[in-house]
């Protein structure tokens, strides 16, 4: 008889599963414990939610819906798709919109419409991971609700919710 | 200019006549293996003479990522007993030393030694110990028995280099996406993992920066267990994803906080308090969850079926000294 063949399990904003912290003597809260398709289940278009977080370094939950504002950062950003498909336009940002200050964390909106080169595009659907060249514009379109993990610095659209994301008992 | 080739002395001894294998010194403590167990031994402070038995096997994936890692950060607790702690220039050997019952009854020994003495041993144990056939970063399924007498070796198993992009996987001059003729076959787990590239369209002149692949493709084809590799990186916000089956082979002690993000299928995980091993809590992640392990625990994972974590580091230099020193806290976030 053949065995059964392997069934990868991917969550999804339709469809997930939640784990949890089982405490014995430590704080759940210390753990941070929360779930990204939740966060997107509950979370606005383009809100750039916190759900890690090392020092100047996060890791956001974003529910892409829609087209997002245009973005750009002093630094590379990645984006991870979790669910959906979700295209990604990329501009080479003119020198005036760009970042004024080089060393500023996390991406910003560009003031404005973008100017400058057209770099391309792409698509990406669950398990792809793209890169959002430093002191580009890029723009998130989303036909259907769609889930991205962004590898980012903390800056100043980053979203702190953490009570209401994580685990609290 | 020319590299800096460092001599280091390694204390093995003769083949032993019966098992084959060689034993080591290093330091006050001896490392010896026989078929089934790896052996350790060393003198208390009070003169005692004092011993530690692991399964051979186990010892030998421990062994391998604590190698593989250059010690990783922090710790790396082998078991309850023995085990290396990173101090960056240099490493600590401790036997008891973070075991509540043993550092209580003062058995422990713990010693310091360069970096490159401690790995020069630990390298050549590994090669040594290591038979032909057996493979300690492969699942248990997917290699054959590290038991036995010495009957060759695996030297290409237990040397492959860490797989570090500098930017992100696939970017040209960068770490590379694995294949088929790269010898990264799909693995048995992850046969219905979808294997196809991101639609790019760059403009002329922007093939390199219009740039996306596929993540889950990559850990696809992944031939090693827990070993994380770097796939992209900002500034010292390392993307460290990895694949996971069975059991982590050694218990990691934090000296700062590390994330996971769970990928997919489960991973469980057991922490305790990293100084004595006292248990704090169990952390079950499904597919999308996310959760900090605090950078006073030690923790190890139990994956019943092979599966996609994402272990998010952060790299930077100073970050352990800082936690150190009360200048960054030892919980993700306060709320």
């Amino acid at each position: 008889m053949t065995a059964p063949k392997y069934h990868t399990k991917f969550g999804s904003l339709a469809h997930f599963e939640k784990g949890g912290v089982q405490s014995i003597t430590d704080d759940v809260k210390h753990y941070a414990f929360s779930n990204c398709f939740d966060i997107a289940s509950r979370a606005r278009p383009f809100e750039k939610i916190v759900f890690g977080q090392n020092q100047i370094y996060v890791l956001e939950t974003i529910r892409a819906e829609g087209n997002s504002p245009w973005y750009t950062c002093a630094h590379d950003e990645f984006a991870l798709c979790m669910d959906g498909e979700v295209e990604i336009h990329l501009i080479q940002l003119d020198a005036d919109q760009q970042v004024r200050d080089q060393t500023k964390n996390g991406a910003v909106l560009v003031i404005g419409e973008p100017r400058g080169q057209p770099m391309g595009w792409m698509k990406i659907r669950r398990g792809h991971q793209a890169m959002l060249p430093r002191n580009s514009a890029y723009q998130f379109r989303a036909a259907q609700p769609a889930v991205l993990i962004q590898q980012t610095c903390k800056g100043e659209l980053s979203i702190e919710r953490w009570a209401d994301i994580c685990q609290t008992a | 200019m020319n590299a800096v080739v460092e001599f280091v002395n390694v204390l093995a001894s003769k083949p032993d006549a019966v098992s084959g294998y060689k034993s080591f010194t290093l330091g006050s403590f001896t490392f010896c293996r026989d078929e089934y167990f790896a052996h350790v031994s060393w003198t208390t402070r009070s003169g005692k003479p004092m011993s530690h038995t692991l399964d051979a096997g186990n010892f030998l994936r421990a062994l391998m990522r604590d190698v593989a890692w250059g010690f990783f950060y922090g710790w790396v607790n082998f078991d309850a007993v023995i085990g290396t702690v990173n101090r960056y220039e240099s490493v600590d050997l401790y036997a008891g030393s973070y075991n509540g019952t043993m550092k209580e009854a003062e058995i422990d020994l713990l010693e310091n030694f360069p970096t490159a003495q401690i790995r020069a041993t630990f390298e050549q144990m590994l090669d040594d110990w290591t038979n032909e056939g057996f493979d300690p970063f492969a699942a248990p399924q997917e290699t054959g028995s590290a038991h036995g007498r010495k009957r060759g070796n695996n030297t290409a198993k237990v040397t492959r280099a860490r797989e570090l992009a500098k930017r992100c996987v696939g970017l040209k001059g960068d770490l590379a996406m694995r294949s088929d003729t790269s010898g990264a076959p799909i693995n048995r787990a992850f046969a219905d993992v979808p294997q196809e590239a991101p639609e790019l369209h760059p403009e002329p002149g922007f093939e390199n920066d219009v740039h996306a692949f596929n993540l889950f493709a990559f850990l696809s084809r992944s031939q090693v267990t827990w070993n994380p590799s770097f796939t992209s990186v900002v500034k010292y916000s390392f993307m460290c994803p990895t694949t996971e089956e069975h059991i982590l082979p050694i218990i990691h002690g934090n000296d700062r906080v590390e994330w996971f993000f769970q990928m997919c299928d489960e991973i469980h995980w057991d922490c305790g308090d990293k100084n004595t091993g006292k248990p704090l809590a169990r952390v079950i992640m499904k597919a999308g969850d996310m959760a900090a392990m605090p950078a006073y625990c030690r923790h190890q994972g139990f994956s019943p079926k092979r599966s996609m974590l994402l272990v998010w580091e952060n790299g930077s230099p100073t970050l352990a000294y800082e936690i150190q020193n009360g200048k960054s806290p030892e919980i993700p976030v306060q709320f």
